[in-house]
């Protein structure tokens, strides 16, 4: 089912947008010529190795890489101190702070070794078994460090630390001890101490969840070319080049102008590949071999050293009134960054209370290190996790007060014009209507059988705008080509062709839509935030409309007319007026035709940054069968509600929100990283990295809601990650609802599910 | 490494005491795995699928039959007397992988392999198999259960190899079932495994029995305490929790990545019971279509 709430009025026509063509991409990648992170080549390619730190902490005392040098078909080998250090000082905005001294220490360590799989050494040679060769000859001397890989372990006070002087940041006065806690964030709102007394309910309970990996099927993987002028081209498959571009280019002490950023066809990301791993590395050895260096992650590597979203522990304290009003919210939040700072802590707290108009809130984050890989951003990062407190929470209250869940959340609703906390202000409607559409779908008046149960959860993430750019070339034949600098993950090469289409009145088939490399498309930021087919499809939008402006003008001057005296319509140009004079119009193909007598090629660039995004947000409807015996849950149906604004692509919107949900019920149900007491990863392959396959998935019915942006040409909103956010509470919800029993702890695994059905009996 | 692919026994028996460090290669669908991730590194591989009489299912005189050791999970599952006779065995069996993989897999392979969680292993231990061994001084014959020793060691001399699965002639009243438990619903390896044969008498008593358990201990249990303490009954309650006592007495289980050990003790007494019951339908099932 695919029911598409339309504001009734206000909508126009269109004949591309909210189509389902074949993408652009679609033959490529599903012959297989489509050229992936590790399908390039140069002559004379050397193959790039790293050598990975079996200890998850230790002093590095030396590296030595004498021997390994000396192996024929060695050309190079970079350690931490090949590279130029960098200043110690956190940059961006809150939500996102990043501190370039320890981005280069997480590429290859320097004074210590923070987690198992840390980079220590690289090295480059004529083929794989003289690269492993390298590797084992490398001698390194560590000096071995007790480690800490959980929250409680982290937290302990007499916990070793990962950085002898880190002080706590946002706590005042500030500390004076070091601690491995790298940050407080802080949000109140009313009188919070003092609410409580007002409430006739009160409900506080505390939750775990675990690290998982984004698990995207392609492994990290580049290919690096220095070449002897400096100038050097970098392939990469990431979700970014040019943030791959500034980042390898700052880590390797290079201009960004001196590195071509070519995008690969990526296979996932989902936020994990808008960080580096490997580009500066195979860069430096580029440099020093003066040959090209390919290097690619095995899965093992991917799982023991590429960001997994951060673990928490929350604690959540609610209070309502008998008839449901919220009055008072307090969330206390633990995420857990890894080897450096930088956990989703920050929007974390922020999100989980944005669905709701509460007077009193306080909410407190804390970022934490610990010896595992340092976190990186994960599909609505840090929201998840605050989202599954929260709302099962919030599901408790709801029974407690006996309570219908939906009507609930409408009831205590955010408005439109709330400020939220964070600096943030609801501009867009969409919410409610989401709310009652997934009230109206035929799921939430399906019977339950014996054992199932059924859980509700909304959620919110606030999605981005930001910095755009495209070109567009109108061909002599009448066909266009469009490029933009976002990496396609979701099928937006298809969108940006289908937006370029209508605005320009052609047919999608005369577009070919492009992702471009760093020297030929404006600067674009990462595809992440949800905001390609908002922010990149407004800089398409815009630049069509320069090329509009163009066209009319050489429609005006064959004509001999007033540019103002010509119209755009339908693909081609028309005089305003029977005024203006009789002529047949100018299509686009005649003017294309046309163009070297009226002015030479036709084309134009649209680089802005895009602002009037709208936040995303989510409902979830999830019923569930649990096996009492063993505790294995099966859901049986799922419904995700999420506003699209304008679906430009049904089909990839649908793709957005079903996968989104997909990851959502893994990290519910299956996935976690399982350390050893070593602080050892076990669990670093798919077969004990439990993500869900296709035969434990019902059919994920998407309801996408369609009110329009206005902020959008045509009404864009962003939905590629509010779906997972509200996917765990949803199944947590559900499960309390089959067995009576709530699971505060992710993953809800059978054999944690199974004790606590047996502990129920046994209470009974 | 050498790669050979014999087409007689006797070839591949010369293949293997040539070299000490040469393997044994069925499917491919372990060993393979096992030579790319490092684990394994045999100097030669001996494949035997073009060895004709090993590609083949038969039934024998006795009314038993005999599985060659290259006839992978795909074949079985589509052979109709077979699957009437054995379903349990031919359904662990298909648990192994995927469609994919099933076009490979082999259940001598799964047991030769000696994982603990094996899935054809249990069912047909609860077959009650016998494996045909090849060797130099001539052909034996040895009960399936006996031929893991240790995780991914076998008691198969040097220079042996298996050359078929037996499985008995099917009694009649009689029902095979294995189950296995796995958090998800494919791709994963069984936490715990249970094959259970029944055979009841006239009269509706339990008149044979054998129960196998994996993934519990370091090599598959032929539990035949269990299977004691349900011949004679009529699978009364009482006699069904004395089988689940007694499997879960047998259990020497661990805790890892896939499962907790208190886990897997509860589970087997959840799987036993429901394999009983369904072999017991397939026994019954069969009385009603006499
Ligand atoms: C994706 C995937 C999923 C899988 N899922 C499962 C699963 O769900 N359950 C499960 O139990 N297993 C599973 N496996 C493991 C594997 O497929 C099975 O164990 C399979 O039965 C092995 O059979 P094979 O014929 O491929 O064995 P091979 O790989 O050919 O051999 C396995 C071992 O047995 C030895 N061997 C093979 N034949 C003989 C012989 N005739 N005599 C003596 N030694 C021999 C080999 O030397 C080797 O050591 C999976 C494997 C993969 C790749």
């Amino acid at each position: 089912m695919n029911e598409r709430v339309k504001t009734p009025e206000g909508r126009p026509y269109y004949k591309e947008i909210g189509t389902r063509p074949i993408r652009p991409d679609g033959v490529e990648k599903v012959t297989g010529s489509a050229r992936f992170g590790d399908d390039f080549t140069l002559p004379g390619t050397l193959v790039g190795k790293i050598l990975r730190s079996p200890h998850p902490h230790a002093r590095l005392i030396s590296v030595d890489t004498s021997n390994a040098k000396k192996i024929a078909g060695v050309k190079a080998i970079v350690t931490g101190s090949d590279f130029p250090d960098q200043p110690f000082a956190y940059t961006g905005p809150a939500v996102l702070e990043r501190n370039m001294w320890h981005v280069t220490r997480n590429v290859i360590a320097r004074e210590k070794v923070l987690y198992e799989g840390h980079a220590v050494a690289a090295v480059a040679a004529v083929d794989e078994k003289t690269a492993s060769a390298a590797l084992q000859a490398i001698a390194v001397e560590y000096e071995i460090l007790p480690h800490v890989t959980t929250l409680d372990e982290a937290l302990a006070p007499d916990a070793v630390l990962l950085f002898e002087d880190m002080i706590t940041r946002g706590v005042e006065p500030a500390p004076e001890k070091p601690t491995n806690i790298a940050r407080r964030a802080n949000y109140e709102k009313g009188q919070i101490d003092t609410a409580w007394s007002s409430a006739d309910l009160i409900v506080e309970r505390s939750y775990e969840t675990k690290p998982v990996h984004q698990g995207y099927i392609e492994p990290h993987a580049c290919l690096a070319h220095y070449h002897p002028d400096g100038q050097a081209d970098l392939y990469t498959s990431s979700q970014g080049h040019f943030q791959m571009r500034a980042l390898t280019a700052t880590l390797t002490g290079m201009r960004l102008t001196d590195i071509r950023a070519i995008p690969a066809e990526i296979g996932g990301g989902f936020g994990g590949k808008t960080v580096v791993y490997l580009e500066p590395l195979a860069m430096m050895l580029s440099k020093m071999s003066g040959f090209p260096v390919r290097m690619k992650m095995t899965r093992s590597e991917v799982f023991k050293a590429s960001g997994p979203a951060a673990g928490t522990k929350a604690r959540i304290k609610l209070g309502a009134k008998k008839n449901g009003t919220l009055v008072a919210a307090e969330v206390e939040m633990y995420y857990e960054a890894g080897a450096f700072p930088g956990s989703p802590f920050v929007n974390g707290v922020l999100c989980c209370v944005a669905p709701y108009t509460i007077p009193n809130v306080r909410l407190t984050g804390w970022d934490v290190v610990a010896n595992r890989p340092k976190v990186a951003a994960y599909r609505a990062p840090g929201s998840p996790q605050s989202n599954f407190a929260f709302e099962s929470t919030v599901d408790i209250v709801c029974k407690k007060l006996g309570l219908d869940p939906i009507a609930f959340r409408k009831m205590n609703a955010v408005q439109v014009g709330a400020e939220l906390l964070g600096g943030r202000q609801l501009n867009h409607e969409g919410y409610l209507q989401l709310l009652e559409a997934t009230e109206r779908h035929p799921q939430y008046a399906t019977e339950l059988g014996p054992n199932q149960g059924r859980g509700f959860a909304a959620g919110y993430w606030p999605n981005a705008g930001g910095e755009s750019g495209a070109t567009v070339y109108v061909n002599a034949d009448g066909t266009v080509n469009i490029a933009t600098g976002s990496p396609d993950i979701g099928g937006s090469r298809a969108s940006m062709a289908q937006m370029t289409a209508e605005t320009l009145g052609i047919s999608y088939d005369r577009v070919r839509s492009a992702v471009n490399d760093t020297t030929s498309v404006p600067f674009t930021h990462v595809t992440g935030g949800s905001r390609v087919t908002f922010a990149t499809g407004k800089a398409v939008v815009a630049a069509c409309e320069t090329v509009i402006a163009d066209l009319r003008a050489r429609a005006a001057k064959i004509w001999d007319v007033d540019v103002d005296a010509v119209d755009w319509r339908e693909g081609a140009a028309h005089p305003s007026s029977s005024n203006v004079g009789d002529f047949d119009p100018l299509t686009l193909g005649d003017l294309a035709a046309r163009a070297t007598e009226t002015g030479g090629p036709i084309g134009s660039s649209g680089a802005l940054n895009a602002t009037g995004h709208a936040p995303g947000f989510s409902a979830a409807l999830c019923d569930v069968e649990v096996d009492p015996e063993t505790g294995h849950v099966k859901i049986i149906r799922f419904t995700v509600a999420q506003d699209a604004g304008v679906a430009i692509h049904p089909s990839y919107v649908e793709g957005q929100m079903q996968g989104a949900v997909v990851q959502g019920i893994g990290w519910a149900l299956s996935e976690e990283y399982i350390y050893g007491p070593d602080g050892r990863l076990q669990n670093h392959g798919f077969l004990d990295y439990r993500m869900p396959v296709a035969s434990d998935l019902p059919m994920i019915d998407p309801i996408v809601v369609e009110v329009p942006n206005p902020d959008h040409p045509f009404g864009v909103k962003g939905v590629a990650e509010a779906g997972m956010v509200t996917a765990m509470a949803s199944v947590a919800n559900a499960v309390a609802d089959a067995v009576d029993r709530r699971m505060t702890s992710l993953p809800i695994s059978p054999p944690k599910l199974a004790k606590e059905i047996a502990a129920g009996k046994a209470a009974m | 490494m050498q790669y050979s692919a014999p087409e007689t026994i006797e070839s591949a028996l010369k293949l293997l005491e040539s070299d000490d460090d040469a393997r044994v290669m069925a499917g491919g669908t372990d060993l393979i795995v096992q030579m790319t991730s490092g684990m394994r590194s045999p100097s030669h591989v001996v494949d035997i699928k073009r060895i004709p009489e090993l590609c083949g299912v038969v039934q024998t005189a006795d009314g038993g039959w005999k599985i060659g050791a290259a006839v992978p999970g795909a074949e079985l599952n589509e052979h109709v007397e077979l699957k009437r006779d054995w379903p349990g065995f031919v359904e662990a069996t298909d648990l192994i992988g995927s469609m994919q993989v099933q076009g490979r897999a082999t259940p001598v392979g799964n047991l030769c392999n000696a994982s603990p969680a094996g899935d054809a292993v249990p069912g047909m231990v609860a077959a009650g198999a016998t494996v045909t061994v090849a060797g130099s001084n001539g052909f034996r014959d040895v009960a399936a259960h006996d031929v893991p020793a240790a995780p991914g060691r076998t008691n198969l001399e040097k220079n042996e190899f298996v050359i078929a699965v037996n499985l008995p002639p099917k009694p009649p009243n009689s029902g095979d079932a294995y189950l296995r438990f796995i958090p998800r619903t494919e791709m994963d390896i069984a936490v715990v495994g249970t094959g259970v044969f029944l055979a009841f008498g006239e009269s509706g008593h339990v008149r044979e029995a054998r129960i196998a358990l994996g993934a519990i201990a370091p090599t598959v249990v032929f539990c035949t305490e269990a299977a004691d303490a349900l011949i004679g009954s009529r699978l009364e309650e009482e006699a069904i929790e004395a089988a689940v006592l007694a499997a879960r007495n047998a259990c020497n289980p661990i805790d890892d990545k896939r499962g907790t050990a208190e886990f897997r003790v509860h589970t087997v007494g959840v799987l036993i019971k429901r394999s009983i019951a369904i072999a017991t339908q397939r026994a019954k099932r069969q009385v009603g279509m006499d």
